[in-house]
């Protein structure tokens, strides 16, 4: 069934040759338009989230929904060919719904708005925009519940709908969303602000075409999906092995906190004459609880398209226009797959995974432009109860951890992955929650040892003020963040709780609703990034500075073969260490993963990591649909 | 319309209106507006200075005789001040004067921001709180860039280095209250161990010392102690704001920055006022458009990093009153980037960061954005996409456009510039450069082959695409602040300003695009005529009902002495001064805040009521509703003006509208596609009412203006050259 396109003005477009420097302008312009419309929402949406997390993606599509300027890339068509209903001038279309929309929003924290720019009773282009909200309502504060099995345990599911229809606000459908969220003041100004931004670019989309003239500005968007497809050709061809030496990847997150673990995601990639295949053929099934990461395959596209173009042409405004170049294959019913209604909501884990595994596989072929494994992960840390004015109080806050090694140089220490993420200051969460940060600290040795080193993780030491409950999505706490063409595994994570009258407890990377009480002390350990190239051949002068500059341990220093003498080097000590080492180790790996097998990794689960090692998942009716 | 698109409309006219009287707010722009009543006061002569990467331009305001004069000498890097004191002696001899004339000396200096652009600050060292010792390493997580972006970016180094990096055994909790007492033995140990390390500079960042900064002040009288010659900086007295990352990192910048500018302060002062007599009075440009006196500025130079720039726009600003335009986007290009800024109401637009280079601190700063795009700008085609590309990569000064023979070879703006004719080999830039049109040709040849175009045509898309970065950046200080182009003049300065001002002007609709007269010296005009200006504001985080008018009142009036204690040092009489408070309150739960601002009389009479409910009015208008929840104060600021200054001009004889007596000679430029014919006329010629039509071009000392066919220019009465369309 596809979307009737209702429009007033029949004439067809007329594609014409656009000279390249006005397409550049044109290219642009959009560019600045999709800026404009980040800038709006920053100012005027209210949740933390979205304001200072900027926990939100926009784009600008062309008439058929193809992604000229975002991040994201198109969901559109999907939409529109799914959508059984019209599409007019004024419409504005919602939806949080990750099973309507094929996994454009992953989880129903992020609310979509979708809406068709006309002009002179002609569609032209597209706006969208989705934002995480705080709260969707569900069973949890937060509504990001790990033991969820279904989707319906999460809040509520809104299917795509008009929220505006011809201009008009349907205030009732949208009194029915405030209505089931724990914070509507927030939901509402961030949905507000998220529209604003949409007219804002229905604004910028019309002064082009007034100023260029519609055929021009039509013509524009083809050249620019064309140039991206034409660059992305070359890419492929360059960096895509040919069948006959497919690259094959896989990883794992741990468990998913019902005590059953690791489920593995695997893929491989082989070129077909222009085309490249992403096969993820040999992911796990899907699972009982909310770590299901529903995959969008043009996502997946522009992850993959965003990586590698950067090399080439960093100014290039990145787009839709290459799809046709590549196939993404998800078997239905993997874990990357699930089929409704499978939980959805802690999909952080897998959606930060998924890059570690593009990486792999990308690398294979180009050693030198490998990255190894990094902070693949927003871990969740939430904190809430009642002060002792019996006020309720919430905290949701992200976590960061260590930057991979990478060709071009360190890791940064507790650094975030995702583009525009930010910390939030320890002074704010004082202020404003029962909780003194007793420390901020990058973990020493917590980076895999290589030539370029991967950056540390964070521990953040909280002391509870008040008696509440804790609920922590971590992941990485069995497997290691590998590192790469001769590089050390980074360390993993880890959770200690220390109650006020000295007691330990280990803490699992997964749980929701801990108690604690007044004094106690909370260690959230994140983990390193992996190391990248061989340690032993990294400057012993920048492994000294490390080591002042208490990064690297005195003993960490001996993974680089470097030897200090009360903080000096003992040069002839290292040389000889590392002739030692290189000897017994023998040539370099490509990927060090720091277990030989997962049983292997599962028998000394519990000497190193305290906890008894996570039983092998059960799939159930779904697990023939994966092989 | 429908009525709910009138309603998301009016939406968004409240948010743009509330943004403006935000931003007129939070540049003071109150309490300048209550002034205007100008002293009778017997003025000496008040001479600024601006010091640039290649010229050093002065100007002489002389208030009693209603005259200005101003000089331009090369500027000497390894020692500014011998460049200053090199133009002194020129403008003295031109006008006759005696340099103990000079009673006042305003400067605009990029010595803070040179010393941060070129890593060339002191050696720093750092205390902290215990558990904080890596707050700059780890920063605020953020990482620039889009998806993947992690990937190519490269953090750079801390300013205070960690291995020169102690913590202090102390807690201040959130309240102020202390959790744990300063250990002043082992800081002892620990200091004498760092000082032993030649740190040049130190820095005293604690944590919650925003809200009791006890501990930070005994650190520093025991670093006095052990080593009086090392200057401290103490966060909760550079920026006493909650958050300990931007609190650590602009204290630290402070102390980066401190040893140089205070070696420059002092010694320009010195000689100063060896030639110049010891009553002398020398302050200095802050990156917020005011001034601070020389001691304050040695104190607090992280206030400085803006001040090269804050004198373009303080310079735009004083010539738009005089031509009585108040709404103004300001354009100041260069070799190797551009400045733009906004003016509303005579008022610059400020915000309360400052960025540098990688460096961003919480110091308040004239909004001016910066893009690599210049005349020195480079254009270049990748082969992958064959895309034309202008910049950020420039020429710079060495080897310069390829125009200019020093061996450059990459085509550049200038080089675009030369071959559509709008700089004519006739034009002598900074009075005796040569132009040469072959070698600019051969340059843009590159961008005519890599594209299969014509010459012309290459260099019509270079300065096409540059424009278009430019008006990126014009768009970014308005259109994203909600501020309508359309509503705006144009001024361009600069070296290369007032090439492209018609042609930016075009682009985003704004009329008439202004060319003051000298545009090359327009920052020291600005330096010149700048107020004093100062602001003191901390963080104050409590709910409304659980605080006192008494203490509101108290803290405001603690701040407003903060404040005004920097003006007083810089003889400014404190009837003379005007106060302003600004209050950061929400709905207790809200991520964000709104800035309230009330005079002190109305704080007085109306108290806390009047700021919530004014607060509720703004809410509403903002985001449609208001809550009847609790208010939450989160910041108090009080700021502080000097006296205005009176302007001044030199008198232009009125001419009749024709310029032929100005005329130099016919030429051609390339413009829309095709060469048309032009006429080049002497700026220093023309007179006040002449006329001319495009396409024209006007030559000066130290720059040249286009009139684009279609658009035609007048001379106003005093002497802006004023560009219109023809059809409006």
């Amino acid at each position: 069934m596809t979307a009737k396109i209702i429009e007033t003005n029949p004439t067809p477009f007329n594609r014409q040759d656009v000279d390249s420097i006005t397409l550049d302008i044109i290219e642009n312009a959009l560019r600045n338009a999709r800026n404009e419309m980040d800038a709006v929402l920053f100012r005027t949406a209210m949740s933390p989230g979205i304001r200072e997390q900027h926990d939100a993606f926009p784009l600008i599509a062309n008439q058929e929904g193809k992604m000229v300027v975002g991040q994201f890339g198109s969901f559109l068509y999907g939409f529109i060919n799914g959508y059984e209903g019209t599409i007019e001038d004024g419409d504005i279309f919602i939806t949080n719904d990750p099973y309507s929309c094929n996994g454009a929003v992953s989880h129903l924290n992020d609310w979509l708005l979708m809406m068709p720019i006309f002009h002179q009773g002609r569609l032209v282009s597209w706006a969208a925009m989705f934002g995480h909200m705080t709260d969707v309502g569900g069973k949890v504060p937060g509504s990001l519940p790990t033991d969820a099995k279904m989707i319906f345990e999460e809040g509520m599911v809104i299917p795509p709908s008009k929220i505006y229809r011809k201009g008009e606000l349907a205030d009732e459908i949208l009194n029915i969303m405030l209505h089931n969220c724990r914070m509507p003041e927030w939901n509402k100004s961030d949905f507000f602000a998220i529209v604003a931004a949409l007219r804002l670019a229905e604004r910028r989309v019309r002064e082009n075409i007034d100023r260029f003239g519609v055929d021009t500005y039509i013509s524009a968007m083809w050249d620019m999906l064309d140039r991206n497809k034409t660059a992305m050709s070359f890419i492929i061809q360059t960096i895509i092995p040919e069948s006959a030496n497919k690259a094959t990847f896989e990883d794992w997150i741990d468990d998913d906190g019902m005590g059953n673990g690791p489920y593995k995601i695997a893929c491989s990639l082989w070129r077909e004459g222009d085309v490249a295949h992403f096969d993820f053929t040999g992911s796990d099934p899907q699972s009982l609880s909310s770590i299901n990461f529903l995959l969008n395959e043009e996502m997946f596209k522009m992850f993959f398209g965003a990586f590698t173009i950067n090399l080439f042409d960093p100014q290039i405004l990145f787009n839709d226009g290459f799809y046709d170049l590549v196939n993404v294959h998800i078997p239905a019913g993997s874990i990357l797959k699930p089929q409704k209604p499978a939980a959805l909501s802690c999909r952080t884990h897998l959606l930060g995974r998924i890059f570690d595994l593009m990486g792999g596989l990308l690398g294979q072929n180009a050693p030198d432009a490998l990255n190894a494994a990094g902070f693949s992960d927003s871990p969740h840390f939430m904190y809430s109860g009642f002060d002792g004015n019996g006020e309720w109080f919430q905290l949701y806050q992200i976590g960061f951890g260590g930057v991979p090694g990478r060709p071009v140089g360190d890791g940064p220490d507790g650094h975030s992955m995702w583009p525009a993420f930010t910390n939030v200051p320890n002074e704010f969460l004082e202020a404003y929650f029962p909780l003194r940060i007793r420390e901020y600290t990058t973990i020493a040795d917590s980076g895999g040892a290589g030539l370029h080193r991967g950056g540390n993780g964070i521990s953040i030491g909280y002391e509870f003020l008040e008696a509440g409950e804790i609920s922590i999505h971590d992941d990485r706490w069995l497997t290691y963040p590998w590192g790469v063409n001769g590089g050390l595994p980074g360390q993993r994570s880890a959770k200690k709780l220390v109650r006020k009258d000295g007691q330990t407890d280990n803490i699992p990377s997964k749980c929701d609703r801990i108690s604690v009480a007044e004094g106690d002390l909370l260690y959230f350990n994140t983990w390193g990034g992996g190391g990248w190239g061989d340690p032993l051949e990294r400057d012993p002068e920048l492994v000294l500075k490390d080591v002042e500059r208490g990064l690297v341990s005195e003993a960490g220093a001996r993974n680089y073969g470097v030897v200090l003498e009360s903080g000096h080097l003992d040069l002839p000590a290292t040389e000889q260490l590392r002739a030692n080492m290189a000897r017994e180790r023998g040539d370099t790996q490509l990927f060090d993963r720091g277990f030989g097998s997962i049983e292997e990794l599962k028998s000394r689960c519990e000497t190193e990591t305290g906890f008894a090692p996570p039983r092998e998942p059960v799939f159930y009716a779904k697990a023939r649909a994966a092989e | 319309m429908s009525s709910t698109d009138e309603l998301i409309k009016k939406y968004e006219q409240r948010l743009s209106a509330f943004e403006k009287r935000l931003n007129s707010i939070e540049a003071g722009q109150v309490a300048s507006q209550d002034l205007g009543v100008s002293s009778s006061r017997v003025k000496g002569l008040r001479l600024g200075v601006d010091v640039g990467g290649t010229f050093t331009d002065l100007l002489l305001l002389d208030e009693s005789q209603g005259r200005t004069v101003t000089a331009k000498v090369p500027s000497t890097p390894e020692d500014s001040s011998v460049g200053v004191l090199n133009g002194i002696r020129k403008l003295c001899r031109q006008a006759n004067l005696d340099p103990s004339d000079i009673s006042e000396v305003m400067h605009g200096t990029t010595v803070a921001t040179n010393t941060v652009l070129t890593n060339a600050g002191a050696v720093v060292g750092l205390v902290t709180t215990q558990g904080y010792r890596d707050t700059l390493q780890i920063a605020r997580s953020f990482v620039p860039g889009g998806l993947g972006g992690w990937v190519i970016w490269n953090k750079t180094q801390p300013l205070a280095p960690l291995e020169l990096t102690i913590e202090a055994t102390e807690r201040i909790g959130a309240r102020g209250e202390i959790v744990v007492p300063l250990d002043e033995d082992r800081l002892r140990r620990d200091l004498q161990q760092l000082f032993a390390r030649g740190i040049e500079a130190l820095t005293v960042a604690l944590f919650n010392s925003y809200v009791n900064d006890a501990h930070e002040q005994r650190i520093r009288q025991i670093a006095q102690e052990i080593a009086p010659h090392i200057p401290v900086s103490t966060s909760a007295a550079i920026m006493p704001e909650m958050y300990e990352y931007e609190r650590t990192e602009t204290t630290v910048v402070n102390s980066y920055v401190r040893p140089l500018v205070a070696n420059y302060v002092h010694n320009l002062r010195d000689e100063l006022k060896q030639i110049m007599g010891s009553s002398l009075n020398l302050q200095i440009l802050r990156s917020d458009g005011g001034l601070a006196s020389a001691d304050s500025a040695i104190e607090k130079p992280v206030n400085l990093l803006m001040s090269g720039p804050a004198g373009g726009v303080s310079g735009a600003l004083w010539i738009a009153k005089q031509a009585d335009y108040n709404n103004l986007l300001t354009l100041d290009m260069g070799g190797t980037s551009t400045d733009v800024a906004l003016i509303e109401n005579s008022v610059a637009r400020t915000r309360r960061e400052t960025r540098v280079g990688d460096v961003t601190v919480r110091a308040p700063s004239i909004d001016v954005r910066t893009v690599g795009a210049g005349g020195g700008s480079i254009a270049y085609v990748p082969e992958l996409t064959k895309a034309l590309r202008v910049g950020p990569q420039s020429a710079g000064a060495d080897p310069g456009p390829a125009a200019y023979g020093f061996g450059g070879e990459e085509p550049t703006v200038t080089d675009a510039n030369v071959v559509l004719g709008y700089l004519p080999s006739t034009a002598k830039l900074g009075g005796d450069m040569e132009i040469s049109h072959e070698l600019a040709s051969r340059a843009v040849k590159k961008i005519a082959d890599a594209l299969s175009i014509s010459i012309e045509e290459a260099a019509e898309g270079i300065v096409r695409i540059v424009n278009e970065n430019m008006c990126g950046a014009l768009r970014l200080v308005s259109v994203e602040q909600g501020y309508d182009p359309r509503d705006f003049a144009l001024i361009g300065f600069g070296g290369a300003g007032p090439l492209h001002a018609n042609a930016l002007a075009r682009l985003i609709n704004s009329w008439p695009a202004i060319i003051p007269p000298g545009p090359g010296v327009l920052c020291a005009y600005g330096d010149a005529t700048t107020r004093l200006r100062n602001e003191a504001s901390q963080t104050f985080v409590a709910s409304v009902s659980g605080t006192s008018e008494e203490t509101i009142k108290k803290s405001l009036d603690d701040l407003q002495k903060s404040a005004a204690q920097a003006l007083h040092t810089a003889n400014e009489a404190e009837s003379e001064l005007e106060t302003l408070y600004q209050i950061d309150i929400r709905y207790r739960g809200q991520g964000m805040k709104l800035t309230i601002d009330i005079s002190p009389d109305d704080f007085n009479q109306k108290g806390l009521g009047e700021v919530t409910s004014r607060f509720d009015q703004e809410h509403e208008k903002l985001f449609t509703f208001a809550l009847d929840a609790e208010h939450e104060l989160v910041g108090l600021r009080a700021i502080v003006q000097g006296e205005a200054k009176d302007f001044v001009s030199n008198e232009q004889t009125s001419g009749d509208s024709d310029p032929t007596p100005a005329k130099i000679e016919p030429t051609r430029i390339f413009a829309d596609g095709s060469w048309r014919d032009a006429m080049t006329y002497d700026r220093s010629k023309l007179r006040p009412g002449n006329r001319i039509p495009g396409p024209a071009i006007i030559l000066e000392m130290d720059s040249t203006t286009v009139i684009l066919p279609d658009h035609f220019c007048t001379i106003d009465a005093i002497g802006n050259i004023i560009i219109w369309p023809e059809n409006q």
